[in-house]
């Protein structure tokens, strides 16, 4: 037992163990919606978008949320902007535009990114590098998005599950995407350091369907998702120090795991639950 | 206003598509009025003028004040893999009104009871998906009544379903009607919904004609409803309506006969 609480022992593991949970849960949280309004590519693309905005946030010298922010914001706006004036989908238009803009940090950071910018810190974060203030924002962004999620759980669920009824029985609709729009880049922007550009996706997609072939009720689903995605954070984090795996790709294989066994349980009928998500 | 709504002179645009044309309608309490018309016609269009969701472009809806509408979409427009059981689909309805995700025991009450009403009531925790067409139509329904609507509105609530599903919907739309629900439907049906109800409006971007079936279910309205020539038979005291397509050429069998045939 003394063997597996020794990490412990370490700051650089509590803070890491901590923020890992938290973000974990973060994702599951925000995942639900991000499932169900089928938006997996969006969270997908969106953290490469932003990947360009850190990098040349860093390379600036501008504080790397504001910077990264502004640059995932210009993104999607770029993405709204292709897709009304030229006749291509959407889901082509989030490829492009967020590609092109992971292209552009990763060639910022090869030609310029010579005084100690390593792109490996945000492609596959870095947890154990992160200190207190880290930890106190992504308990911040958990904390404001718990707030949300609670006092606008029913307009979100109607609004998610049924938007043109919703908008008809008094749901302000449009304010409500923006609001989860925004909740979406600020579990990216603040979990990226965490678990990585590559990664955040899936810690974002893979709880809520695990969440999702368990159970057929939305509020079991929120719970269940959030949970998932802060045990797989924290059994992610411990099998990282033991096997001397990298953390990020270990919370997901944790969480990967999780979805084979349930998947194996529930068998077919979870995985048909499971119909209609994009991610699935 | 002493109507419920009043669209007068109402024309509705998506881009450059003029979806419906001067259209003039009004509601009263207690009506029943079931839009008919071809795909395209504007009927969707028509209900979501009516709760606001689309603004026309010129024209005006006037309601009456605090009026409460109750909405129940196409089926086929729901996503049934959605994680949400019959009672938070039903408890939807009171989004707006509550900030708690919890339901209150009024609003546990107010649940069983409308669900109870409409004979559903044991089905409250299953999810939506495993229930049969005629329930998930019930389902939906009680989302529109626990507001305690003036009026609701319907889009093709009886698309996709059987016959005895169809007859148990209309009978249950009836009952709502008598204790003084104004209801307005779409429907494609039109001898199994639109001839056994007091009002029908025809539409085809604009009101072609509007009043009981024995008044407007008539050749000429028909064809320039739907662009297709219908023949209108008699049976039973009700207007039954023929495809043209549907009259055996070699026989000379008529029209008549031909339904009379089909039916078992």
């Amino acid at each position: 037992m003394d063997g597996v609480l020794r990490p412990f022992d370490y700051e650089f593991f509590r803070n890491g163990i901590a923020v890992a949970t938290v973000a974990g849960a973060l994702c599951g949280l925000v995942g639900t919606y991000v499932v169900l309004r089928g938006m997996s590519y969006i969270g997908h693309g969106l953290s490469h978008a932003i990947f360009g905005g850190f990098a040349a946030s860093a390379l600036a010298g501008v504080n790397l949320f504001v910077g990264a922010g502004a640059w995932g914001f210009a993104s999607a706006l770029l993405i709204g902007a292709v897709t009304r004036r030229r006749p291509i989908g959407s889901d082509a238009a989030i490829g492009v535009v967020t590609t092109a803009s992971f292209a552009i940090g990763l060639a910022l950071l090869g030609k310029f990114g010579s005084a100690g910018e390593n792109p490996d810190t945000y492609l596959f974060g870095n947890v154990l590098g992160v200190d207190r203030a880290q930890v106190w924002l992504v308990a911040v962004v958990a904390v404001t998005a718990v707030t949300v999620v609670v006092l606008a759980y029913r307009p979100l669920l109607f609004a998610t599950f049924d938007p043109d009824v919703a908008e008809v029985s008094g749901v302000k609709t449009a304010r409500l995407d923006a609001v989860l729009m925004l909740l979406l880049a600020a579990t990216i922007l603040t979990t990226m350091k965490v678990l990585g550009v590559m990664l955040v996706a899936a810690a974002l997609v893979i709880p809520p369907v695990v969440a999702r072939m368990v159970t057929n009720s939305f509020s079991r689903m929120l719970v269940l998702s959030t949970v998932i995605g802060a045990a797989a954070g924290f059994t992610g984090m411990l099998t990282s120090y033991h096997l001397d795996i990298p953390s990020g790709p270990m919370i997901v294989l944790v969480a990967a795991a999780a979805f084979a066994v349930v998947f194996l349980a529930t068998g077919v009928r979870g995985l048909g639950r499971t119909r209609g998500l994009d991610a699935a | 206003m002493t109507g419920l709504f009043r669209l007068r002179e109402v024309t509705c645009t998506y881009g450059a598509d003029v979806v419906l044309d001067a259209v003039d309608l009004a509601v009263e309490p207690g009506d029943f009025v079931g839009v008919v018309g071809p795909s395209g016609s504007g009927k969707t269009t028509l209900l979501r003028a009516v709760t606001g969701s689309v603004t026309p472009v010129t024209g005006a809806v006037e309601r009456r004040r605090s009026l409460s509408v109750g909405y129940v979409p196409q089926l086929e427009t729901v996503d049934w893999n959605f994680p949400v059981t019959v009672g938070e689909c039903v408890l939807m309805a009171r989004a707006a009104s509550r900030r708690r995700p919890w339901a209150s025991k009024e609003e546990k009450a107010d649940v069983a009871r409308t669900l109870d009403a409409l004979g559903i009531g044991e089905l409250e925790e299953r999810h939506i998906r495993e229930l049969s067409g005629g329930q998930q139509q019930r389902v939906f329904l009680a989302r529109a009544l626990i507001g305690k609507p003036d009026v609701l509105l319907l889009d093709e609530p009886t698309s996709g379903v059987d016959v005895r599903t169809r007859h148990e919907i209309l009978h249950l739309l009836t009952d709502l009607n008598a204790y003084g629900l104004a209801v307005v439907l779409t429907t494609h049906d039109l001898n199994g919904i639109a001839a056994h109800l007091p009002q029908i409006v025809c539409l085809n971007r604009t009101v072609i004609a509007a009043g009981p079936p024995h008044e407007v279910l008539r050749p000429d309205v028909l064809e320039r409803t739907y662009g297709a020539r219908m023949e209108v038979l008699e049976h039973g005291g009700m207007p039954v309506v023929v495809d043209e397509w549907h009259r055996p050429r070699a026989t000379g069998t008529t029209g008549r006969a031909s339904v009379l045939k089909m039916r078992p």
